[in-house]
């Protein structure tokens, strides 16, 4: 049981991560906008979150303009998948043995 | 833990020279009891976070990928209209009504009607159903769920309109209905699971429309009436008839 909850990733611990890893993971790629408005967040709220997963490499960023707007893509790496569907599975564990 | 409460239990017997050993056997007991309780109620909080963690990653996937308002209310009434055409298209074959235009061309823009017709019920009832649940209209899954729809079906529709120059009329039933299908099957990844199963429906009737051309007016009928109003209200009932109760 204790090895299980060492399986959780403690970067997905905080709701936000979670949220922008759940988007990401389904859909090829998102904008900053996209993932503002689907998890109902303000600017700086959501980019000190993707800092953090971008620091631990499981998010890649991609930035251009539209004219002179910035446009932000967010993609999951391959590290990023890797560490999601390990969190998801030790999830599912748990519950399954509780 | 209980190896240490019988040690426990030991030494304060032996304390009170086992004159109070019903004292602190009750004490032992419930000891464990409140042991138990607290670890359950405990297990029972992370149980339900997890589960409300699950929950919240999967109304993430969706909401992002999927177009999720799809009316089933305007299935059952497209369905309706498309049995309302049919017994319109048998009574045209049946009896010449005008004879000046020829048969083709008045069923024709008889299904243009029903087209039409049926597009924009889906659209308003579907843009107003979207407005109730605050969600927004324009998203990746509406984009996904438009693009993967058309393909098929602009593609089955050049080519029926072909069959229908050349005078293959026989193949158009069948064609309408699998090519549907096919849309169906197609678009379903990005609406709800049901889509994947009424576009089954649809190709299965349109082989068997091919297979028996006598009747594929019939099989018409039954593909684009009686399965839109079948899934129409499973959807209803399951997603709408819901929130509604819900809100109420």
């Amino acid at each position: 049981m204790k090895e299980l909850f060492q399986q959780l990733n403690k970067a997905f611990d905080n709701k936000i991560r979670l949220g922008v890893m759940s988007v990401i993971s389904v859909n090829r790629s998102a904008t900053f906008n996209e993932l503002k408005e689907l998890l109902d967040l303000t600017d700086g709220n959501l980019a000190s979150h993707i800092k953090k997963l971008e620091e631990l490499d499981y998010i890649t960023v991609h930035k251009s303009f539209f004219g002179r707007k910035p446009n932000t893509v967010y993609e999951i790496t391959s590290e990023g998948r890797d560490a999601f569907e390990l969190h998801l599975k030790a999830l599912e564990a748990i519950l399954n043995k509780q | 833990m209980f190896f240490l409460l019988f040690t426990e239990r030991e030494k304060l017997n032996q304390r009170f020279n086992s004159e109070n050993l019903f004292n602190t056997d009750c004490l032992l007991v419930l000891f464990i009891l409140f042991y138990f309780a607290i670890q359950s109620t405990f297990k029972m909080e992370q149980k339900e976070q997890y589960v409300n963690e699950i929950k919240a990653i999967r109304q993430m996937m969706e909401q992002s990928s999927r177009f999720l308002s799809l009316s089933g209310l305007s299935g059952i009434m497209i369905g309706f209209y498309a049995v309302v055409g049919a017994f319109l298209a048998n009574y045209l074959i049946h009896n010449q009504v005008k004879p000046g235009s020829s048969l083709v061309s008045q069923l024709f823009l008889l299904a243009v009607a029903i087209l039409i017709l049926s597009l924009v019920t889906v659209v308003v009832l579907t843009y107003r159903k979207t407005i109730r649940d605050g969600h927004k209209i324009w998203n990746k899954g509406t984009r996904m769920l438009i693009l993967n729809l058309t393909v098929p079906l602009i593609s089955g529709g050049i080519l029926i309109s072909i069959f229908i120059t050349r005078g293959f009329f026989e193949t158009v039933a069948p064609a309408m209905l699998v090519f549907y299908g096919l849309a169906l099957v197609n678009a379903a990844k990005f609406t709800r699971q049901e889509i994947y199963y009424m576009g089954l429906c649809q190709i299965i009737i349109g082989i068997i429309a091919a297979l028996i051309p006598e009747y594929s007016l019939i099989f018409w009928a039954l593909g684009f009436g009686a399965i839109h109003i079948i899934y129409g209200s499973i959807m209803h009932f399951r997603y709408d008839h819901n929130t509604k109760t819900k809100k109420s």
